[in-house]
């Protein structure tokens, strides 16, 4: 069964949407088939779309100010006494400040706290490298029973917050700030742990997670007017890693290249590399920010300075299959 | 109502038991601190013995008074309290800090029925307890309920206590019940050589809360203390605690090198006899070394 793709992804005019406006539907849509559903926000709301859940149930709505420790930490308390809590802020400050807050009373307790960092990636843009959070990946990746979701597009974080909402488990979702193409459809299948195959090829694996996989669809098509047959995995779910359909993938291409708006040193990159050298060693490249802060620009214009648009990583895709050979699986 | 008839000797018998417990677990593992876990064992005392609505056999029994655990290095006293107040027999306490053990060095909520919260690392605690006191006031609307949370005196140096404490004063969490354990020491030495905390009264208080200043190593002061805190219903109470670190063991009290250590044999065999003839009015045989 193939992936029901948005048919204009490819156009000029594709539809774009910020992620987290998905997330805002999407915790909304959870408030009000489950009232145990709390939202906690430091002074963030309508920035990370909380404002929709704020609205509707105001009585299940908790103002905590510029606290991200406390966050963070009142929300451990909220899911002791039975409750879902969602705690948001910018992913600079949660989990950028607050790391060991969620390590202790989080992640060890092991409780079924929703982390939300929003405005992650150099595409926030002009606020510069203070405001572009890119090693959140790396830092709630490495934590005991952490989940770690980057979804591709607005739809798919309204799935995934839905999802998250009644997993039981702590979770913490990336968001971006800017609008973000979409590429999916609201029947395009989202469940926590699973990869999707967007694309079919057989001359190299491109897998995507957060904004990159929309540019990975693009750079897809740009090689394939080349001659190159890419296939696009797009991979919403950086732990776990969905093992059986990555493997599935590169056992086919015998290449691999991952993208992220992430520091790819421990990020999802590393993800990847450390899956692929157990288990099925092949040429692997990582696109993303290369151990180095983004800096103050246009969204679009940091995208191409820091080489993550579609045209920029067919280039870079192509010259990583003229130089290293396909591993040949037997 | 208190949750057992208990008279206050009797309370302080069993204040004094779990003293022992403390001293004789300590021994046992070999490490972990010392000092604050004995200079809280009244309050711990008094919490589980008379103030806390709870039931020992069905820990996670909906309508109890909750318990958070700030300063999670003390975690012996509330192990011992526990224990004697039937969560689990007293011989488990003899595999504190020992491998596969429920009793973990610093608390695990999962490992332990009873535990609300994991805990070790500073600060945390005040503001998993507001949470849940918010929770009782505005959402679950359950006001036969309390939540209490234990912090250390040298923790609040901590940002997160602040945040909290800032946080529950906004929302008037008239439910939320803090002891504070001042007993005036800290790793580096005394609280106010490291990083004054003084006036605290005054802190707490510009923060929205009730404050009251007990002797917390008096039971009769910590019930009534609790007592007022849950008349007060329109905003948190903090009783600052004045405790003895190492309280009931001689050698120990006041002394900041207790922080962090367990005694070896020969000390544990002082502070037994010391702790079963306390004053000459108490005896009690057992919890040998
Ligand atoms: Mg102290």
């Amino acid at each position: 069964m193939s992936y029901p793709l948005n048919p204009d992804v490819l156009k000029d005019d594709v539809m774009r949407e910020p992620i987290r406006a998905g997330f805002g539907r999407g915790l909304k849509a959870a408030g009000q088939a489950n009232d145990q559903i709390v939202a906690l926000c430091a002074d963030l709301t309508e920035s990370v779309q909380m404002h929709l859940f704020r609205e509707a149930f105001p009585e299940r709505f908790i103002e905590v100010g510029i606290a991200e420790q406390n966050l963070v930490t009142l929300g451990a308390g909220f899911a002791r006494a039975g409750k879902i809590p969602f705690v948001s802020s910018y992913a600079a400050f949660s989990p950028g400040r607050n790391w060991e807050q969620i390590r202790t009373t989080v992640a060890l307790n092991n409780q079924p706290v929703k982390i939300i960092g929003s405005h992650a990636g150099v595409s926030v843009g002009p606020d510069g490298a203070t405001h572009q959070m890119l090693e959140d990946i790396a830092l709630m990746r490495v934590l005991p029973n952490m989940i770690v979701v980057a979804p591709g597009d607005s739809l798919e974080a309204e799935k995934a917050t839905k999802a998250m909402a009644e997993n039981g488990k702590p979770v913490y979702m990336r968001l971006a700030r800017e609008k973000t193409p979409i590429f999916s459809t609201p029947e395009a299948p989202f469940e926590i742990g699973k990869a999707y195959v967007l694309r079919e090829g057989h001359d190299v694996a491109l897998l995507g997670t957060g904004t990159m996989t929309y540019q990975l669809l693009v750079a897809a098509d740009l090689l394939s007017k080349e001659g190159i047959e890419a296939e696009v995995v797009h991979v919403p779910t950086v732990k776990p890693l969905d093992a059986e359909t990555i493997l599935a993938s590169v056992k086919k291409t015998g290449r691999v290249v991952t993208a992220e708006e992430a520091q790819a040193a421990g990020g999802f990159g590393s993800a990847v590399a450390e899956l692929l050298g157990e288990r099925l060693p092949v040429p692997i490249k990582r696109i993303g920010m290369l151990d180095r802060f983004g800096e103050s620009g246009e969204p679009d214009q940091l995208i191409d300075v820091f080489n993550m648009t579609g045209a920029k990583m067919m280039a870079t895709i192509k010259q990583f299959i003229d130089t290293m050979p396909r591993y040949h699986q037997d | 109502m208190p949750r057992t008839n208990l008279t206050l000797i009797q309370l302080e018998e069993k204040a004094n038991k779990i003293r022992e417990d403390i001293v004789s677990m300590l021994l046992a593992a070999g490490s972990g601190h010392s000092a604050g876990s004995l200079g809280l064992a009244d309050i711990f005392t008094a919490l589980y013995f008379n103030i806390m609505n709870l039931k020992p056999d069905e820990p996670e029994w909906p309508d109890r008074d909750v318990l958070f655990l700030s300063n999670g290095h003390c975690v012996p006293v509330q192990y011992a309290s526990m224990a004697e107040a039937g969560y689990f027999e007293v011989s488990e306490l003899q595999t504190l800090r020992k491998y596969g053990s429920r009793l973990q060095g610093h608390p695990e909520r999962e490992r332990l029925p009873g535990l609300e919260n994991t805990s070790g690392p500073l600060g945390c605690g005040l503001s998993q307890a507001a949470a849940y006191a918010y929770d009782l006031e505005y959402i679950d609307k359950q006001p036969h309920r309390f939540v209490y949370v234990v912090m250390g005196d040298g923790e609040l140096d901590e940002g997160n206590i602040w945040e909290a404490a800032m946080f529950a004063g906004k929302y008037k969490l008239g439910h939320l019940i803090g002891f504070i354990d001042r007993n005036n020491i800290q790793i580096d030495g005394s609280t106010e050589d490291v990083m004054p905390l003084e006036d605290l009264k005054a802190k707490w208080e510009a923060f929205g809360w009730h404050v009251l200043e007990i002797d917390g190593n008096n039971i009769e002061s910590i019930i009534n203390a609790a007592s007022e805190a849950r008349a007060i219903t329109n905003r948190p109470t903090v009783a600052i605690a004045h405790t003895i670190p190492g309280k009931g063991v001689d050698f120990m009290e006041y002394d900041y090198k207790w922080h962090g250590v367990a005694p070896n044999s020969d000390q544990a065999k002082l502070a037994l006899e010391k702790l079963r003839t306390l004053d000459g009015k108490i005896t009690h045989e057992g919890a040998g070394v």
